[in-house]
């Protein structure tokens, strides 16, 4: 054992610059466990953008597709539903669509980028049950609305263009997923501005 | 079930396992490859693409990682290498009925995604290059690495059809005919040295499929080794620092 | 505040106490060598597989029909599934390397006599354990390797007389390898084997810290109280629980100075590891066996069957007799032979620095039998190779019989009073 007198500043500096680079090594070994729970390229494939052919929709009706494991409503609006979109905002939570659910395209009166089009995640906003589509049924709930959606689960409603109520449960408008018109009849979902 | 599996166990114990049909009885020539070749590996997936895919799949391979990590854009892709319409994200698949497969060539159709790991890239460089022509077999060809062989020689229109190039050898006292080599009859489409850069660019992406990660593996590991060995260094003085207590 | 806290958690767990007993006032023999970086080596490699095993599990499917599918998986679509799995596989080897090196160390500085024989005993405890671990987790890709290894192995049972064929079957489940087999090795390999090895490596350490670690010069650094001059006494401080019993000498404190030393082995280890998962994670078909790329296939066996590395050269001695019965009898005689060593060895010095130059010759001779055993037993064999793996046979056996015979009246050096650098 010498006698020497232990230089506390060197020991000092050498036992933090270990630690902190040790540090660092095992942030690094954390990543790959992180990284591995990422969606996996099994899951982005099924998650892909969906095709949908909308050359038999007609006016009024309501087709749903699968997107990332969710339902994806597709309906053609008619004249009617469109023209009833104006005279409830004031019964509305959001009806400028000033929260972030949409993408700038679809931030607008109609929440779509053709107003007879309308696409949406038919995922109430509340829990997560999806919506009925109320054809012309809606008008019991809310007068001089024929049309709208009615969430089972905890009574949500959302009109023609998935505006939330006020006085509901679900805080926010239905979500608009990002989508593409390829041609006249055939929209992207998932994938927005490819042509 | 017993017997065979004592069978089976003294087999293994003398070990005097037949060798298989594939057994590398011929010296296997040098694939000399290179996978971070992109270019190579691009014409080796056209290849694949064209001559192999109809009858064997990559089932665990995606043609959209394959395309991103071989440096095709997807687009591109998906217009010029996926034949049946399959979506970009889906695994490299053709439509042959596995039970068809086994009647038409006596035996399961391998898949290929780990085809270089299983057997290397040398042997299967070597093997693309073996065929000859032997009218006895049911597709007029065989095989000096895979004897009797149940694969006609697919890429025989690029090679035109090769004969083998025998030799007398004399093995204990016994002279036997021995294929040393194959010559092609110059019908192929290519010369002698572009079917061996296209066998080279198919054995290339073979073996690229066969481990997809083994460039980013081998950049990410240079990092990780130079991090542990500042690491190592400072521990080391840390160690010393602290050991002059001791001795 | 920080005092506060540390208090209030010391008044319900003896934390403070434990981590001073154990590990900074625990006294340790100065003279470690390389030899001792193996033990703290082999518990990152334990680590090391835990973590990366429940991550594997994350993604793999227990399934005859879908365990290969899963591990391609892991490999392709898994972000970083490849990093973790070769971790994993690199890492089962890593774990034998460790621990025959740790073994070797207890073999030349004699860790195993009295009073460390229990010690010894729950090491060759976690080393079956290991061994069982690893040969069910080789199952779970569900290669042929992983098939056709399985099947011989569990075939080695039907040697038993009598119940033989009946073990065979029950422990495969089925008439073959099946998918039964294979999800109760899962099983077995995730949740039962790695609580059986972490409960003995915790018994290891508790029976390491009660007799005290041996040390190269194999004698002992506790004295009887009152013997030890207050000016030879180390300048540190060490727990009572060992002071007050005994007077100890040449010691000092595990931390700091072994946990600095631990580091610099643990660093240096894993340059050589990701040197490996990195640039050649199939170690030229060690780790990884070429065939294992191949889903099993129950109606072809591959060209040659070997067993991984870790276990050829016990698979050598099996091969070497020519009769099933004797040949699993040897093989499992060859390791329980290792268990007994602590009685075996009948001499009372310890280390291989002051036993005769017979000793030292023996050991040589094992380490060479073991390594030539290991090179027969993994690769084809040839009628000289089968002569080699019986000649290893007998000297694998003899080394412990010349030891019995030779330990009993040995001529050994004197030992020194204090423990040397």
């Amino acid at each position: 054992m010498s006698n020497a007198p232990v230089d506390n500043g060197r020991r000092r500096f050498l036992t933090i610059a270990t630690s902190v680079v040790g540090g660092v090594g095992a942030a690094g070994a954390a990543v790959p466990f992180i990284a591995s729970w990422n969606p996996s390229e099994r899951a982005k494939s099924a998650g892909a953008p969906v095709e949908v052919d909308i050359s038999k929709l007609e006016p009024g009706q309501l087709i749903r597709v699968e997107w990332r494991g969710k339902p994806v409503w597709v309906i053609s609006r008619t004249p009617k539903m469109l023209e009833q979109l104006k005279g409830h905002e004031d019964q509305l939570r959001d009806p400028q669509s000033q929260e972030p659910q949409q993408l700038e395209s679809s931030t607008n009166d109609y929440r779509s980028i053709r107003p007879e089009i309308f696409v949406a995640v038919g995922i109430c906003t509340h829990l997560g049950c999806s919506p009925s589509f109320l054809q012309g049924g809606f008008g019991e709930l809310v007068e001089g609305t024929d049309d709208g959606f009615f969430c089972p689960c905890h009574g949500s409603r959302f009109d023609m263009a998935g505006r939330v109520f006020q006085s509901v449960p679900a805080p926010l408008n239905l979500e608009i997923p990002p989508y593409t018109f390829l041609d006249e009849t055939t929209i992207l979902v998932g994938e927005e501005g490819v042509a | 079930m017993m017997k065979k599996l004592l069978i089976g166990l003294f087999a293994l114990s003398v070990n005097v396992l037949p060798a298989m049909a594939a057994g590398p009885s011929v010296p296997l020539m040098e694939a000399g490859n290179d996978i971070s070749d992109q270019p190579s590996l691009q014409r080796g997936a056209k290849l694949f693409m064209n001559y192999c895919l109809g009858c064997h799949q990559m089932q665990y391979q995606r043609y959209e990682r394959t395309f991103r990590d071989i440096g095709i854009p997807t687009e591109v892709g998906q217009e010029t290498l996926i034949f049946d319409g399959s979506k970009v994200g889906g695994h490299i698949l053709n439509a042959m009925d596995k039970d068809d497969a086994a009647k038409w060539f006596g035996a399961a159709v391998p898949d290929l995604t780990n085809v270089a790991r299983v057997r290397g890239s040398d042997w299967i460089y070597t093997y693309l290059k073996s065929f000859y022509k032997d009218e006895s077999r049911p597709f007029g060809v065989n095989n000096s690495v895979f004897p009797l062989v149940g694969m006609p020689h697919v890429l025989q229109e690029l090679q035109g059809v090769p004969t083998a190039i025998t030799e007398e050898v004399t093995v204990n006292g016994k002279t036997v005919t021995k294929i040393v080599g194959t010559e092609t009859d110059g019908t192929g489409e290519l010369s002698v040295d572009e079917y061996d850069q296209a066998v080279r660019d198919l054995t290339n992406f073979l073996e690229y499929v066969g481990e997809p990660t083994r460039l980013e593996s081998e950049a990410l590991g240079i990092k990780v080794l130079g991090f542990l060995v500042i690491l190592f260094i400072l521990a080391f003085m840390l160690k010393k620092e602290y050991w002059r207590d001791v001795h | 505040m920080f005092g506060k806290i540390i208090g209030w958690i010391d008044d319900r767990i003896p934390m403070t106490r434990v981590w001073n007993m154990h590990i900074a006032q625990y006294p340790a023999p100065k003279n470690f060598n390389f030899w001792y970086f193996f033990g703290s080596l082999a518990m990152l490699v334990l680590v090391n597989q835990i973590l990366t095993g429940i991550w594997l599990t994350m993604n793999y499917v227990p399934s005859a029909e879908g365990a290969f599918a899963s591990i391609e998986y892991i490999m392709r679509d898994v972000e970083y599934g490849w990093l973790l799995r070769y971790l994993h596989s690199t890492g089962a080897s890593a774990f034998f390397v460790v621990v025959y090196l740790h073994m070797f160390r207890g073999m030349i500085y004699g860790s195993y006599q009295k009073p460390r024989e229990l010690l010894w005993v729950f090491g060759m405890l976690i080393f079956l354990a290991l061994m069982a671990e690893a040969f069910m987790g080789y199952l779970l890709p569900w290669g042929q390797m992983s098939f056709w290894g399985a099947q011989v192995i569990i075939s080695l049972f039907g040697a038993i007389p009598v119940i033989g064929d009946d073990l065979t079957l029950w422990i495969r489940g089925d008439y073959v390898i099946s998918g039964a087999t294979l999800n109760r090795f899962f099983a077995l390999h995730v949740i039962a084997l790695p609580l059986v090895i972490v409960i003995l490596v915790f018994l290891h350490i508790v029976a390491l810290h009660e007799v005290g670690s041996n040390n190269p010069d194999g004698i002992d650094n506790k004295r009887k109280k009152g013997t030890v001059p207050e000016e030879d006494k180390p300048k540190f401080k060490f727990h009572e629980y060992y002071t007050d019993k005994k007077d100890i000498i040449d010691a000092i404190p595990f931390h700091p100075y072994y946990t600095v030393k631990d580091i610099v082995g643990v660093v240096g280890f894993l340059i050589l590891f990701c040197w490996v998962v990195f640039f050649m994670p199939a170690m030229g078909g060690f780790f990884l066996e070429a065939p294992n790329f191949e889903a099993a296939n129950p109606l072809k066996t591959p060209e040659h069957i070997f067993p991984v590395w870790y276990f050829t050269p016990f698979y050598a001695i099996l091969r070497a007799i020519p009769d099933k019965l004797m040949g699993v009898a040897a093989m499992g005689a060859s390791i329980v032979v290792l268990a007994l060593l602590p009685w075996i060895d009948r001499g009372s010095v310890r280390s291989v620095r002051y036993r005769c130059g017979f000793h030292k010759w023996n050991i040589a001779g094992f380490v060479v039998t073991f390594v030539l055993l290991g090179w027969v037993g993994a690769t084809p064999q040839t009628d000289f190779k089968t002569l080699v793996s019986q000649i290893c046979t007998v000297t694998y056996f003899m080394f412990f019989v010349l030891l019995f015979v030779y330990s009993k009246n040995e001529k050994t050096k004197p030992l020194p009073e204090r423990l040397t650098k």
